[in-house]
């Protein structure tokens, strides 16, 4: 379904990202996982077409990207952003909020793509006139992901999307997340720097270091240990130190 | 279910209609404002100013160009509420009559100004590279002009009077507006919600006229307000050399101009109109201050 | 005893009258590492800064008992609280890149902390804010000490703010979630230096954080918050052991990479919860 090759990013004179080669197969979810700056975000954002400025090949569902994307582009690939707080226009109630992708597309039904949406990511209705700054961060959210999916894409583009949320809210929305995965058998990137996050949501996780892609491996054998890059290794062992609880005093 | 622009539909907390979310917003703003003394008394004399304006042929029994060459410079009195001036003429009637040139001089400029600044800010900061370097050169050359000497010049070389006065000081006070817009297009380009917006492929006119714009019409109307004293000055100041309004229309400033000879006997007769603009520029500061601190997101 | 806080109670106005944001809370801290855990809005940085009465003008604060050594904070003046401010008690936050003046260099702004609380030359200042970025761990603190904010990364910029924070040798140390803008690596570093520290002078500390197992790793007790109200109080240690259903809550919501899970456990938030 997707086809990354080679994919270099350059920001002035620093490489962010260098030559990153991986592949995603139709319905499947696939995760990026690395420390702050190791590029995991920049690959994310040229696939989207946000930064127009890479080198290298991608190809969504057969057909080759241009750095330049058609609006056609734009109804199969989707993007759901960090920030709960940013990713909302401040000034647009909900209801404007998920209505601009269908008037872009010309969809037709838009009242009832709305209702459906709201339900689809279990909001109420009664939050459809509501600006954003009335919603708590969970349900911005959600907000986020449903106004991905008004243009029914097929691919939908995950950077960091539960990193600024509450645990609790984080658990809602990874399980709404692999719903939806089910519902509409959607392929998922998902860029994460918690390793525990990617490994629940992903079969297949790429782990990047400084813009370098370092390795591929299942979730399970991340799980079990069978790791190869020593980076890898010591991200592994970092975060189950730190997620369990400790026992000894 | 609650009337219809009844206080408790204007404080709901789930609106029913987009309308009806952006009249919960709205209230919310005006019980901010309210709850501001400055603002509120800076708001009810720019009514009572525009109001009485509008209202003065109600307002003024006396003819503002009827002269009495034997009654000139008469002081305050009955007859004459603040006196005369140097023609005989009724100086409350001429200040109300006035107050509709001036203001409404102001009003025209202002309204002018700020869509084209608006227009050239906002797409100079979102397409960025040569149409911004362009359209920021041009503003550049007009923000370099003194404001009143671009302003005598152009009237000069037009006829003078009130049209040829509100082009000229518009020409010299759209600048401004446009580097507000580009400094606020500039902050939210980069944005979550706009890179959104650019992912369902709409075209950037799209996002520069319905989401950006509005993201920028906060400082271009606190702005407009604070421009008006500065924009009132200018006015005055051109009627003061002869280039604004024409005798015998009432216009503060030129009230000001012909009579100036008589500030040390007769003080009334030009300071009046001058307490007039003093009084119309500090209502419309004190609207300003308190328009920014509910619309500017950044003081919330 | 440190610090005592008995019935805290922190209220803000609305449009329909007050509302409370902490409610009932009680804590007492010794010489030890207290963690106050909670989610966006559960009151805990609140808390931790009404020690200090860091908290918005419009803030209606009321207790029966708020002190930091027994001095009232409640009823202190503005001077005797900025003898404690700082001097007495430092204040970490989130984002260094937030809290660190940009045009200051690191070392100049450690050396300001040291002379406005201990006094002396600026020689004997830069020297002292030298010798505590060693003691932040900074491998070369003379270059550091010359680098302006912009130029150190998070990690660094975290350790600046300790050292200028210990510089007048405090007695609590206040972090509010210290290390939450940061890696993972780098949170367990800074943490176990914060840890290290505290220990080493002998201080108080209030680590405040959403993050349960990991301040559980650094603190000796934990205080879990909801709404406004402590629900549960336990050691570190026996977190496992929770009883509360807020507290189990936190912990089964989160993913592990011990076993695969199909769903995670939601939380099912019970009104009853709302009343201590």
């Amino acid at each position: 379904m997707i086809e990354v090759g080679g994919l270099s990013v350059r920001f002035g004179r620093m490489e962010a990202v260098k030559s990153v080669s991986f592949s995603v197969a139709r319905g499947e979810s696939f995760g990026l996982v690395g420390e702050s700056g190791s590029g995991k975000s920049t690959v994310l954002r040229a696939i989207s077409g946000l930064n127009p400025l890479w080198t290298g090949r991608m190809s969504i569902d057969g057909q080759t990207l241009a750095p330049g994307r058609s609006k056609e582009f734009y109804r199969h690939v989707q993007m759901v952003f960090q920030d709960p707080y940013g990713s909302l226009h401040p000034r647009q109630t909900v209801d404007r909020l998920l209505s601009e992708p269908l008037l872009v597309h010309g969809m037709d039904n838009v009242e009832r793509r709305i209702l459906r949406g709201l339900n689809e990511v279990a909001l109420p209705p009664l939050v459809r006139f509501r600006y954003p700054h009335q919603l708590s961060g969970g349900q911005r959210q959600r907000v986020a992901i449903a106004r991905a999916l008004m243009a029914e894409p097929q691919v939908l583009l995950l950077d960091e999307p539960t990193s600024a949320l509450d645990v609790s809210v984080q658990a809602e929305v990874l399980n709404l997340l692999a719903d939806l995965q089910q519902a509409h058998g959607l392929t998922y990137i998902l860029v994460s720097h918690n390793l525990a996050v990617v490994a629940h949501l992903c079969l297949r996780i790429g782990v990047m270091v400084a813009g370098e892609l370092v390795e591929l491996l299942s979730a399970d054998d991340l799980r079990a240990g069978r790791t190869r890059h020593p980076h890898t290794a010591s991200l592994r062992e970092l975060s189950i130190e730190l997620e369990e609880p400790e026992t000894n005093p | 279910m609650s009337g219809v622009l009844s206080r408790e539909w204007l404080l709901s907390e789930t609106p029913a209609s987009r309308a009806h979310a952006a009249w919960v917003r709205r209230y919310r703003g005006w019980l901010q404002f309210r709850a501001n003394g400055l603002a509120m008394v800076g708001l009810v004399t720019v009514a009572i100013m525009i109001v009485a304006s509008l209202a003065a042929p109600l307002l003024a029994w006396q003819n503002p160009s009827a002269q009495d060459l034997a009654g000139r410079l008469a002081p305050p009195s009955f007859a004459h509420w603040l006196g005369t001036d140097e023609l005989g003429r009724d100086i409350y009637a001429r200040i109300l009559y006035g107050g509709r040139v001036t203001l409404g001089m102001v009003v025209a400029v202002v309204l002018l100004v700020a869509p084209i600044g608006l227009a050239v800010g906002s797409v100079a900061g979102y397409l960025g590279g040569l149409a911004d370097r362009v359209l920021m050169r041009v503003t550049d050359v007009f923000l370099a002009f003194p404001r009143l000497v671009l302003a005598l010049a152009f009237v000069a070389a037009l006829k003078p009077g009130i049209t040829s006065a509100i082009i000229a000081i518009a020409l010299t006070a759209w600048p401004p507006y446009a580097r507000l817009a580009r400094a606020d297009t500039l902050t939210v380009r980069g944005t979550d919600f706009i890179a959104a917006v650019r992912l369902t492929g709409a075209t950037s006119g799209r996002i520069i006229l319905r989401h950006i714009m509005p993201l920028c019409m906060s400082s271009v109307i606190v702005r407009m307000t604070l421009d008006m004293s500065g924009i009132i000055l200018t006015a005055a100041a051109l009627g003061f050399l002869g280039m604004g309004a024409q005798p015998p229309m009432p216009e503060w400033g030129t009230m000001i101009a012909s009579s100036r000879a008589f500030i040390l006997d007769q003080w009334w007769v030009p300071t009046i109109p001058g307490i007039a603009i003093f009084v119309a520029s500090l209502a419309f500061n004190l609207l300003g201050d308190g328009m920014r601190d509910v619309l500017d997101p950044r003081q919330r | 005893m440190l610090v005592e806080i008995r019935n805290l109670r922190i209220q803000f106005p609305t449009a329909t009258g007050l509302s409370d944001a902490v409610r009932n809370v009680s804590l007492t801290l010794g010489q030890e590492k207290l963690g106050i855990v909670g989610e966006s809005g559960s009151g805990k940085s609140l808390t931790a800064r009404s020690i200090l009465r860091l908290l918005p003008s419009n803030a209606v604060v009321t207790a029966e008992k708020l002190t930091f050594d027994n001095i009232d904070v409640l009823r202190a003046d503005e001077t005797a609280l900025r003898r404690i401010r700082g001097a007495r008690a430092g204040l970490i936050l989130q984002d260094p890149k937030f809290s660190l003046n940009p045009v200051m260099t690191a070392g100049a702004q450690i050396a300001e902390a040291w002379r406005v609380h201990r006094g002396g030359g600026r020689r004997l200042a830069g020297q002292a804010a030298i010798d505590l970025l060693a003691q932040v761990q900074i491998r070369d603190p003379e270059r550091v000490a010359g680098a302006y904010p912009h130029e150190l990364s998070g990690g660094m910029g975290q350790r600046v703010m300790i050292a200028m924070m210990l510089a007048p040798d405090p007695e609590l140390l206040i972090a509010d979630e210290p290390t939450s803008a940061l890696d993972a690596s780098v949170q367990a570093e800074i943490l176990r230096l914060i840890e290290d520290l505290v220990s080493r002078r002998g201080m108080g500390l209030i680590l405040i954080s959403h993050d349960l197992p990991l301040v559980s790793h650094f603190c000796d007790r934990v205080a879990v918050m909801y709404a406004g109200r402590v629900v549960e109080e336990l050691a570190a240690s026996d977190l496992t052991r929770a009883r509360h259903p807020y507290t189990r809550g936190l912990l089964e919501c989160l993913p592990t990479l011990s076993h695969r899970q199909k769903r995670l456990a939601v939380m099912q938030r019970d009104p009853s919860w709302l009343e201590t």
